[in-house]
């Protein structure tokens, strides 16, 4: 079980009254205090961590997020945010003296502005639900996560989250162009607006992944793009991860920009078949899902190339898909990829490292390796095109050793990626799950700067406090420096 | 997920269930997306990733139901839709089965809410009785503004009387039990699920199904000890009378030798598809896999069988809702649109077509508000779509859109009046 701070006893101790104080400022059904119904809020999408909080707040408006974060600061109290709770490195944990903000019922589009193509909506709406409302008129917003179905777009700005058409469309921090946010004193501040570049210093990349520490998201003003002509997946299937890693990196060096390279392993592609029923190639070791974009011209011979690329690692099988059904299947298996784990696997861990993808064939044998050793599963998944690997190790939550191996094989993993040159995450944050490996990836005199950024926001750190940073009480070590 | 079950409650076969539809959930979060009442309220809790967690700790404590608990539970509309989004295959269905009777058994609701369940379940299914009710809501209904405050009761009564039909047709003769023999030549036989609310409400659609069946060259029998198929009872938890329901089905189409079950309300399609599960601890348990195996919506059927269009396209474009026991319930999709089609019909679907809209059973009695919201939802993303009028394949539906400035009628009644059966009445 992860460890979290000592909870406040000062806190604890005042429940009934932080609770009576929370009633004032939202309506009761946006208040949970009871056991029964805190439950459901203990963990997020890494549910091997769980901590009942201690009340949940679902505010309606700016306002009461401002309101809500005024008190809790007044009165000394932990802010836990929360969007969807999709989180896979437990962003959203709650802690035993916090209070959970969730912003789901904040799920309001709020402004379409076409001629300049940015939308402005609430941070409960849902990724795709910014695309849904603009599909109509011919747009879409890029970045894509895998749960865009139900990730809300504050989380995304919260882990700067990617998807599998970053390759070509960036991250969600290069299609953000404003913020309405709430400081833990409670002040609304807008950074940004309708337009590219923010005045001043880039605080808009700053509080971009910096996993509700800094301040609580409640508005986003993102970029809109034209959606494409049309678009064609190419599924390549081979004999080995190595070689599929290797091809990865030969359409890369190409020069070529796939909108999205994805990977998938064996157990992978059998269990993410067995939901989608794409026509996944069952017979082959590893696969590889390219997709092109544009005009009809421009797709046939982005896909020419791409084939001739492939040929030259002995595919087993080349398919190109002929129809927009056939895509959509493509891309729902790949989608709900790691739902479709659960039907192989009880339970699992996702890591989120990045690497240079030159070293992925490499990285790929290495996990392997790893795997063997552990005597633990994986599943390969990720956004190859990247370097973004989403290895995901299988194991029984029931089974308390084996959940010990797969934490332990999982930090081997994300161990390896900064050895090769790369990070311990690439769009799923560091949360708690991969906090007490930030030293591996950073030195001391680092790691003292992000938090001094922290509390430059934040001096009490009662956002979020225990994620991201190794636990030592950074309040004390602020005061000694 | 992990579970807490200890090995003693894991001998219970229900819990064992349980424990087996929990341990496939990876707490992921894509359902909470597609649920319509996470989509109007907000809560994780009245998501289906909170339900089955407040469902997973009420059974992991093996302690009585509490308001909490059944609170958000009720809330649920077992529309399934969280089925159809699930990458990891949860069985949801069977677990929120399982809650809902567990709930009936351990927790004592208020008594105004007993009272009011237990009536809903002994009197929907009873076609003679239902009529009755309906006749006397009929006579009630202009005094529902009379009925004060607006307390769970009060809303609730006053969604009673104003589901009630203004217009009650009378009782129809075709789905007394007999055999209906094909005309011309016999391709097949089946057998037809005369069902219970429907032939009160809308006799029609029993007939337009008998006709269009017989005139392709099907026999249809209507068995004599055939009835309601329990959902109602199943859905509210009462599970005694859902089984004893069931039962009498099984046991009377078992006798029977037919290629078919032909069911044209999908909501009762779902659940007789799922006799084989609900059966799977008692000695009636093969025929009630073989029943299940056999039960076919009518869409589903007449994919299968052949259809075609006699009369000339009639110019009308339907908007089609699907029944979430039928796109979610049953996975059944293409098949009423393309018949639709097939009959000179332009079909067209509104947006949010996965979202319930909050019939649901007895749910637009018992949860009138959110059911209220859903409707005027889905009546607002179907107008936005132009149509002439609305299909559906599910007489709750039907109960639940009707009323407003669009007709709605059944699909089996559209697809028989353009191979020759009479224009439904609804149809402008």
């Amino acid at each position: 079980m992860i460890r979290l701070p000592d909870p406040k006893p000062e806190t604890l101790a005042r429940r009934d009254a932080i609770v009576a104080g929370l009633s004032d400022i939202v309506p009761s059904t946006s208040l949970i205090s009871d056991e029964t119904r805190l439950k459901p809020y203990e963990t997020d999408g890494l549910s091997a961590y769980r901590q009942m909080p201690l009340a949940v707040a679902l505010p309606e408006t700016t306002e009461q997020v401002a309101a809500v974060l005024r008190f809790c600061h007044q009165n000394g109290v932990r802010v836990v945010p929360r969007g969807a709770g999709t989180s896979l490195s437990g962003g959203a944990l709650p802690m035993e003296d916090a209070v959970v903000v969730g912003m789901m019922k904040m799920n309001r589009i709020l402004d379409i502005n076409y001629p300049d193509r940015v939308a402005t909506v609430q941070a409960g709406v849902t990724n795709i639900g910014i695309t849904n409302a603009v599909a109509a008129d011919g747009f879409f917003y890029a970045p894509d996560p895998s749960s865009q179905l139900a990730c809300m777009i504050g989380g995304n700005v919260n882990m700067n989250s990617g998807g599998a058409h970053c390759l070509k469309y960036g991250v969600t921090a290069n299609n953000l162009l404003g913020l309405k946010i709430v400081t833990i004193d409670g002040e609304i501040l807008d950074i940004g607006g309708e337009h590219l570049d923010a005045a001043g210093y880039d605080w808009l990349g700053l509080l971009t992944g910096s996993e509700g520490m800094l301040a609580v998201v409640t508005e986003v003003t993102v970029r809109i793009l034209r959606s494409p002509e049309g678009a064609r997946a190419m599924l390549a299937a081979f004999t080995s991860n190595e070689i599929a890693g290797r091809c990865v990196d030969a359409i890369i060096a190409s020069g070529i920009i796939p909108v999205a390279l994805e990977f998938m392993d064996r157990p992978a592609i059998h269990a993410c078949e067995a939901f989608a029923h794409a026509g996944y190639p069952l017979d082959a070791e590893a696969m590889l899902i390219i997709e092109v974009e544009g005009s009809v011209a421009e797709q046939d011979d982005l896909l020419e190339q791409l084939k001739a690329i492939c040929q030259r690692f002995d595919p087993i099988s080349l398919k190109v898909s002929q129809s927009a059904e056939e895509s959509a299947a493509i891309w729902k298996g790949r989608k709900g990829a790691f739902g479709a784990i659960g039907r192989i696997s009880p339970d699992y861990l996702c890591m989120d490292g990045t690497i240079p993808t030159s070293r992925l064939p490499e990285v790929l044998r290495r996990i392997g390796e790893m795997s063997d050793s552990y005597g633990l599963k994986v599943a390969n998944i990720f956004h190859a095109g990247d370097g973004n690997l989403h290895p995901l190790i299988m194991f029984d939550a029931n089974d308390p050793a084996s959940f010990q191996k797969a934490e332990m094989f999982g930090a081997d993993i994300l161990k390896l990626c900064v050895e090769v040159g790369g990070c311990l995450t690439g769009e799923h944050g560091v949360g708690v799950e991969k906090r007490d490996l930030m030293p591996v990836q950073f030195a001391p005199h680092e790691l003292a700067q992000q938090r001094a950024i922290k509390s430059a926001f934040d001096p009490d750190w009662l956002l979020n406090p225990s994620k991201v940073f190794p636990l030592i009480d950074p309040v004390a070590m602020a005061k000694a420096a | 997920m992990q579970t807490n079950f200890s090995l003693e409650q894991l001998k219970n076969p229900d819990t064992a269930v349980a424990n087996q539809v929990l341990r496939s959930c990876v707490h992921c979060g894509m359902c909470t997306a597609t649920c319509p009442t996470f989509l109007l309220l907000g809560d994780e809790l009245d998501s289906p990733r909170g339900r089955i967690y407040l469902i997973k700790d009420m059974l992991e404590k093996g302690q009585p139901a509490t308001e909490a608990v059944v609170r958000h539970v009720d809330r649920c509309l077992s529309c399934l839709s969280c089925m159809t989004t699930c990458p990891s295959g949860v069985h949801y269905m069977h677990l929120v089965d399982h809650a809902r009777a567990y709930i009936e058994n351990t927790y004592k609701r208020p008594f105004t809410e007993r009272l009011l369940r237990g009536v809903l379940g002994a009197i929907i299914p009873r076609p003679l009785l239902f009529r009755a009710a309906l006749v006397a809501a009929r006579v009630a209904r202009p005094f529902a503004g009379l009925i004060p405050g607006q307390s769970m009761l009060a809303q609730r009564l006053r969604a009673l009387l104003a589901l009630a039909p203004t217009h009650l047709p009378g009782p129809s003769a075709v789905e007394r039990p007999g055999i209906h023999p094909a005309l011309g030549a016999r391709k097949a036989r089946v057998a037809l699920l005369a069902g219970c609310a429907q032939q009160v409400l809308s006799p029609s659609i029993n007939e337009a199904t008998i006709r269009l069946l017989t005139r392709l060259g099907v026999e249809v029998v209507v068995a004599a000890e055939a009835g309601c198929c329990g959902s109602l009872n199943h859905h509210m938890g009462q599970h005694d009378a859902a089984m004893l329901r069931a039962r009498a089905n099984i046991e009377a189409w078992s006798a029977l030798d037919v290629d078919a079950i032909i069911v044209n309300a999908s909501g009762c399609g779902t659940t007789i598809k799922d006799y084989g599960f609900m059966f799977r601890e008692y000695p009636l348990r093969e025929k009630a896999e073989k029943v299940a195996a056999l039960a076919k919506d009518v869409t589903e059927f007449l994919a299968g069988f052949g259809y075609a269009a006699t009369r000339a396209a009639p110019g009308l474009t339907v908007a089609y809702h699907s029944a979430c026991s039928l796109q979610h319930g049953q996975q059944i999709t293409a098949a009423p649109k393309t018949l639709l089609g097939r009959a000179g019909f332009r079909v067209v679907e509104a947006a949010e077509g996965h979202i319930c809209c909050g019939s649901a059973g007895t749910y637009n009695m018992l949860q009138p508000a959110i059911a209220g919201q859903l409707r005027a939802r889905k009546l607002a993303n179907i107008k936005a779509r132009k149509p002439d009028l609305i299909a559906a394949g599910n007489i709750g539906c039907l109960t639940q859109l009707a009323g407003d400035e669009l007709p709605v009628v059944h699909t089996i009644e559209l697809l028989d009046w353009m191979a020759g059966g009479p224009k439904p009445a609804t149809v402008p």
